[in-house]
């Protein structure tokens, strides 16, 4: 007896909905032995990162802002890997947002009050599309390898927004960290820590889902992303595609940045390169792409890191939600693969399959 | 402070951070060469380092300390090599959920494994013996060359590593095995070696080395536990592979460079000189530079075929039966 794989002739209906479900379980379950091999009971530690992400307003408060960020870098990384783009630069475009739209609030006083919020995030998600758009460009003239160039895009604006809240751009006071933006260009709260980041990141969802599903260009995206060539046999400019949805991701990550820095930190500092992004490609692989499901993912994501604060009450390390999120992962990716290919085994006489 | 003296103390810093690179670097030049790219570098790193040092923290035998770094590098990369070898995942995805995994777990376990009078943290702890310096009488007193010959153990090792290296993955038959499989798994394949056994090999090879460059780390250049103390490190790897263009022999170019370049923001304040450069701009200057010879190396690629190419097959799935 012997077990192979045997690729399906279209993919799996139910395997796309058993796999995440049954992968999330798993990956518990393993996160349960790692927390009972380190000592700690892994029911109380799951109970308390639940009662630490939803046990109160404030604290789903929490979870939900912090889910903002995360379900906006989750879609704009989606938009790239439709075409099999593999954008892992998001989290550099999140810090070019924030660049951006502080770049604003610093130096553009000569602005109306009142403009100064709308300006500073225009500017913010242009700076995250300009970001996104060179490893585009490199790839769509020379195919430059996306993956390598957009990591180390990351890398180069962290170290340069390093450089301008150390030193450039350094506020007078304190060691670190640029002046706060005034008050009134601050995004406004609606529920406790909930801002009205919130509404951008719904109403984006709606858009791309549209866009993604409806329109021509989203049906251009995907075709490149499943059959290159059928792609180009069509007429469709794959070095425009790639371009433009580069850009588009970057303005996305850029937003995700501006939005957060306008609602939360109000100031370009220590801590912008929160890993938000390399969570979000998590987020939009988990997600399948959609950015309807990509809500849950995010809140899901989100959850684990505002519980896992909750842990070290316990005494517990607050990284377990860091080994979560790792740990979600990985029965995923093995899983995914029973979406498209069966398990076939390979018996002496006849063959059966699962 | 003469010249002589700050480029040997240079050079003698760039030797210590170096180290920890070069190993990780080689590791992910042998996985990369077989067609595997494993983004897993940073966490791997972090979980040698931490490894290294809670053994050598419980038992303070060094050695067994490497061993079991390495052993925990191998089964990080285990897992990596599972997913895109037999589930044929996504391996840039699969690398990065095993930096997450990685890295959280390190972290974790941080602060678990050490003593229950610090609260089981094993960050502020002590090692009673680390990988010091050994200074070869004679040849460590030349100028400059000399920091050469005054290195921990774990360099010194690295002057035999490195040229075996290359001379395995250039001139032996293994070797060339090595390479069909990245660069023509179909037809490496089809002389009968079987390409999934080449790569779980050297990918779990690759793991090892990780896991040692982490254990340099925390048993020699920094001999502590801290969290996150790799720093990105695993990432100048990644970086450093494209810069030393997939060959083992030049890996140590780029270590060299990229090691002289931030201990340069150290060497220059230690001897009292200020910066013309704000040393974050030194900080970032590795990636800028990889940057700008990854699109010069793809460029002449497409004009003069295959003169610095990246192996062929790197991070495609590859199954034989595949319609």
């Amino acid at each position: 007896m012997r077990l192979g794989l045997e690729k399906r002739d279209f993919r799996s209906k139910r395997m796309t909905v058993l796999v995440p479900i049954i992968s999330l379980l798993i990956s518990f379950l393993l996160g349960a032995i790692v927390l009972g091999i380190s000592n700690a009971n892994p029911l109380q530690t799951y109970g308390a990162m639940l009662k630490g992400a939803f046990g109160s307003q404030t604290k789903i408060q929490y979870t939900i802002a912090k889910a903002i960020p995360l379900l906006l870098c989750g879609l704009a990384v989606g938009i790239a890997f439709r075409l099999k783009f593999w954008n892992i630069g998001a989290e550099g475009q999140y810090v070019a947002g924030v660049i951006g739209i502080t770049w604003v609030m610093q130096f553009w006083t000569f602005l109306p009050e009142m403009l100064l919020l709308p300006v500073g995030m225009l500017v913010g998600v242009l700076c995250g599309a300009f970001w996104g758009g060179i490893p585009g460009a490199l790839k769509a003239q020379w195919s430059v390898d996306e993956t390598l160039s957009t990591l180390m895009m990351n890398y180069i604006i962290i170290g340069y927004a390093e450089y301008l809240y150390i030193n450039a751009w350094k506020a007078p006071r304190g060691n670190m960290g640029t002046v706060l933006y005034p008050n009134s260009a601050w995004l406004p709260r609606i529920w406790g820590r909930v801002h009205s980041g919130v509404y951008f990141a719904l109403i984006l969802v709606v858009i791309l889902w549209f866009v993604l599903y409806k329109t021509r260009w989203g049906f251009e995206l995907n075709m490149i992303g499943k059959n290159r060539r059928a792609a180009q046999c069509q007429g469709v400019s794959i070095k425009r595609n790639i371009i433009l949805a580069m850009i588009v991701s970057g303005g996305i990550a850029g937003l995700a940045g501006v939005i957060d820095s306008a609602a939360v930190t109000h100031q370009l500092t220590k801590g912008v390169n929160s890993g938000y992004g390399f969570t979000g490609i998590i987020i939009a692989w988990m997600s399948g792409l959609n950015p309807f499901v990509s809500i849950v993912v995010a809140l899901i994501m989100a959850a684990l890191e505002t519980g896992s604060d909750a842990l070290q009450l316990m005494k517990l390390p607050a990284a377990m939600g860091e080994v979560m999120q790792g740990l979600i992962l990985i029965p995923l990716l093995a899983g995914s693969i029973f979406t498209e290919y069966k398990l076939v085994v390979h018996t002496n006489h006849k063959e059966a399959t699962v | 402070m003469n010249l002589l003296d700050f480029i040997t103390k240079l050079l003698a810093a760039t030797l210590a951070m170096g180290t920890s690179l070069t190993y990780a670097t080689l590791g992910e030049v042998y996985t990369e060469k077989t067609g595997i790219l494993n983004l897993g570098m940073e966490g791997t790193m972090l979980m040698g380092a931490l490894a290294g040092f809670a053994t050598a923290f419980n038992t303070g035998n060094l050695f067994l300390a490497l061993l079991v770094s390495m052993l925990v590098g191998a089964l990080l990369s285990l897992i990596h090599a599972f997913l895109c070898i037999t589930m044929r995942a996504n391996q840039v995805v699969a690398g990065l959920s095993i930096t997450m995994f990685g890295t959280g777990l390190a972290n974790f376990l941080g602060q678990r494994l050490g003593p229950a009078s610090n609260n089981f943290n094993l960050t502020g702890m002590n090692i009673t013996n680390k990988f010091s310096n050994i200074a070869i009488p004679g040849l460590s007193e030349i100028p400059v060359i000399g920091a050469l010959f005054d290195v921990s153990l774990l360099t010194y090792a690295l002057y035999f590593i490195l040229p075996f290296s290359w001379f395995f993955m250039y001139k032996t038959k293994h070797g060339m095995v090595v390479r069909a499989v990245g660069e023509n798994p179909r037809t490496a394949a089809a002389m009968g070696i079987s390409v999934s056994k080449i790569r779980y090999l050297y990918t779990l090879i690759g793991g090892m080395f990780a896991g040692l460059g982490g254990a340099c780390l925390s048993l020699s250049f920094i001999p502590s536990w801290n969290e996150g103390m790799t720093g990105g490190k695993g990432w100048i790897v990644i970086a450093l592979v494209i810069f030393s263009t997939w060959n083992p022999g030049r890996v140590v170019i780029g270590t060299l460079v990229f090691g002289g370049i931030t201990s340069l923001q150290f060497s220059l304040q230690a001897a009292g000189l200020k910066m013309v450069i704000p040393s974050q701009f030194l900080g970032f200057s590795p990636y800028l530079i990889t940057l700008v010879v990854l699109t010069a190396m793809t460029i002449i690629n497409q004009k003069k075929k295959g003169s610095f190419a990246s192996p062929s097959a790197l991070s495609v799935p590859f199954a034989i039966d595949d319609k």
